[in-house]
């Protein structure tokens, strides 16, 4: 009973602002008060017809795109690595790849700056992705290392003892197998990079930024509840990702793995 | 005889500080079924990888049909294998499993339809082609595994202990049915097992292992009935070796008795072992040739029979299997008759 009450506590305690959120954002006053005075959808309305906000959505989308279809291959390659290759200073590396979960965004930030600056990338997305890429990485890594720790190199021995070549084995046997950790991986760099914004702050501009700057930028220029609007429409599209993965991959089973 | 089929010539693997396969030296015939019998870690397995190709030797060749493959991959020898946790692709039905080595090969959509029907006819599995492995119980998985590695008829199969993760039964089962496919199709196999019963039970020759090497390899009659070498006494079950000296050619001093051997020739002198299993040492009442005294030290009651330890005067231990009822109560300490068969003694190299 008492357990009950708690998990009930917490859960309320995690959820509550955005449920805050969500219910200034039908708010019909100027005004982000709580509770919203009545029903409206004047914000949704601004949101999407806001130019700023339509660009920085093409932005999320090209830099969140194209830094995921980096990031895959690459973090795949890499848990490969780790786990199979005849690697020297195994843990080294290891740590290495997860390192930009320990870095402080601001730090990060401040790095990709100065160096886009020096290599004159400022004013194109392409320092945006490879940011992203460096951000979403160790999220690919991990998601994908468990599944090839839970891959019996017997399967792959099998494969090639019937006849097929490294690469068949890998097309036929390997990569299938890691389904459920590239399922995973995907997931969680898509979440991490549409929400990325500390790094993505220090080297964008008005027209590379990408939505969560731009949210910024405006709530920094005007209070209304227009950005609660986006928030909630940004929650509920992160939650319908989650919830199809969870549906149709049972997201538990992957992480508590090992 | 026949051709050989597989060889491997010196071949030695190491991993780090342990010599796994110890400059092994194997002849494997046309449809022979060879046995490779050993205690767990005796580099059984690893002998199979070499075969197979999925480790290099470390120093040695590999051929397979007097070709020398040592530096070919796995997928270009043209063997089948079954593995000791099956290894069946678990993304994969029963069919797909099976058809596998067929669509390497690049057989037409129709052959592969009619050579998985029959490879899966010859396990009795063509009911459950569309199930996904893990819907399988462990011996339909085994006959899944045997089909998959069949059916693209492999010039050599390769078993590493396909039964021991069976229960008792179904075990003696597909030992049976094992021998039979392996008669039908008559492919040249390579059977690893830890099990004596097993090996004895399946194989035209057996190849004793200990420790990286071929302590003994010959017919399973031989080897149960002349093991070479203490090991394989111990091994296959005559758990009892006593030390002696030869004192004619037909008589061994042990413990202060002479004992008769008539079952190998002795030259006189020399220090001989002679192993003997338990189930040919008798308890009698009194004295006689080739009877020795001994003091009780352990009594296994196993239903059936009850296996006991004793000592010799000196020292040495004697194990016998007493058939129940017993003729007199035993005790642990008391001092019994055994009487040992002159022609029941194995003299070891
Ligand atoms: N991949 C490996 N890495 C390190 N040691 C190994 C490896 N494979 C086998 N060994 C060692 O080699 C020896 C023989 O192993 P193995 O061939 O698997 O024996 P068996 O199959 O007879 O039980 C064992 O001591 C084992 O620990
Ligand atoms: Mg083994």
């Amino acid at each position: 009973m008492i357990l009950r009450l708690v998990v009930a506590a917490l859960l309320l305690f995690i959820t509550l602002p955005t449920v805050v959120v969500i219910a200034v954002s039908f708010n019909p006053t100027a005004i982000l008060s709580f509770p919203p005075s009545g029903l409206s959808l004047r914000w949704y309305e601004n949101v999407l017809t806001y130019p700023q906000f339509q660009r920085a959505a093409v932005n999320s989308l090209v830099v969140t795109g194209a830094a995921v279809a980096l990031a895959l291959p690459v973090g795949t390659l890499a848990a490969l690595a780790l786990e199979r290759g005849r690697l020297r200073g195994r843990n080294a590396w290891a740590v290495l790849l997860l390192s930009p979960l320990v870095v402080p965004g601001v730090a990060a930030g401040l790095g990709f700056l100065i160096l886009a600056a020096a290599l004159g990338l400022l004013r194109s997305r392409s320092v945006l992705i490879a940011a992203h890429v460096a951000l979403v990485l160790p999220f690919v890594v991990r998601a994908v290392w468990v599944s090839v720790r839970n891959l019996d190199p017997a399967l792959e021995r099998a494969a090639a003892s019937l006849g097929a070549a490294p690469s068949h084995v890998f097309r036929r046997v390997t990569l299938p197998l890691l389904k459920p950790g590239l399922f995973a991986a995907l997931l969680f760099a898509v979440v991490v990079s549409l929400n990325e914004f500390v790094v993505s702050l220090f080297i964008s501009n008005r027209v590379t930024e990408i939505l969560p700057v731009a949210m910024f930028t405006y709530v920094v220029n005007y209070t209304d509840p227009t950005i609660a609007a986006l928030s909630s429409l940004f929650i509920v599209a992160t939650f319908v990702v989650v919830w199809l993965a969870d549906r149709y991959l049972d997201l538990a089973r992957v992480f508590l793995q090992h | 005889m026949t051709t050989v089929v597989v060889e491997l010539r010196g071949c030695t693997r190491d991993y780090g500080a342990v010599r796994a396969v110890d400059a092994l030296d194997l002849s494997v015939h046309e449809s022979e079924f060879l046995a490779l019998l050993g205690p767990s870690g005796c580099g059984k397995t690893t002998t199979l990888n070499l075969i197979a190709g999925f480790v290099p030797p470390t120093a040695g060749r590999v051929f397979l049909d007097g070709d020398d493959v040592t530096d070919r991959p796995p997928h270009l020898r043209g063997l089948g294998m079954v593995f000791q946790s099956y290894a069946l692709f678990p993304h994969l039905s029963v069919r797909e499993n099976v058809a596998f080595g067929l669509r390497e090969r690049r057989v037409p959509a129709r052959e592969i339809e009619r050579r998985v029907g029959d490879a899966l006819e010859l396990v009795r599995l063509d009911r459950a082609g569309r199930q996904r492995p893990g819907e399988l119980s462990g011996g339909m998985q085994q006959r899944v595994a045997l089909a998959r590695a069949l059916v693209y008829r492999p010039r050599v199969l390769l078993l590493d202990e396909p039964l021991a993760a069976l229960d008792k039964k179904l075990r003696e089962g597909m030992r049976d049915e094992l021998r039979a496919i392996q008669r039908s199709v008559g492919i040249t196999t390579i059977f690893v097992t830890h099990d004596q019963a097993e090996a004895l039970g399946l194989s035209d020759r057996i190849a004793v292992m200990n420790r990286g090497r071929i302590e003994q390899l010959g017919a399973p009659r031989e080897i149960y009935e002349h093991p070479a070498t203490r090991f394989v006494a111990d091994f296959i079950g005559a758990s009892t070796v006593l030390r002696g000296r030869a004192v004619a050619n037909d008589r061994v001093a042990v413990a202060g008795v002479t004992l008769v051997v008539t079952s190998g020739a002795l030259s006189s002198g020399a220090d001989v072992e002679l192993a003997i299993r338990p189930e040919r040492v008798q308890l009698v009442p009194g004295g006689g040739d080739n009877v020795v005294e001994a003091r009780v030290e352990g009594l296994v009651y196993q239903g059936a029979q009850t296996e006991l330890t004793a000592r010799l005067r000196d020292d040495q231990r004697v194990l016998a299997l007493v058939t129940e009822p017993a003729p007199a109560p035993l005790e642990v300490g008391q001092t019994v008759r055994l009487h040992l068969p002159a022609d029941a003694f194995m003299v070891l190299a």
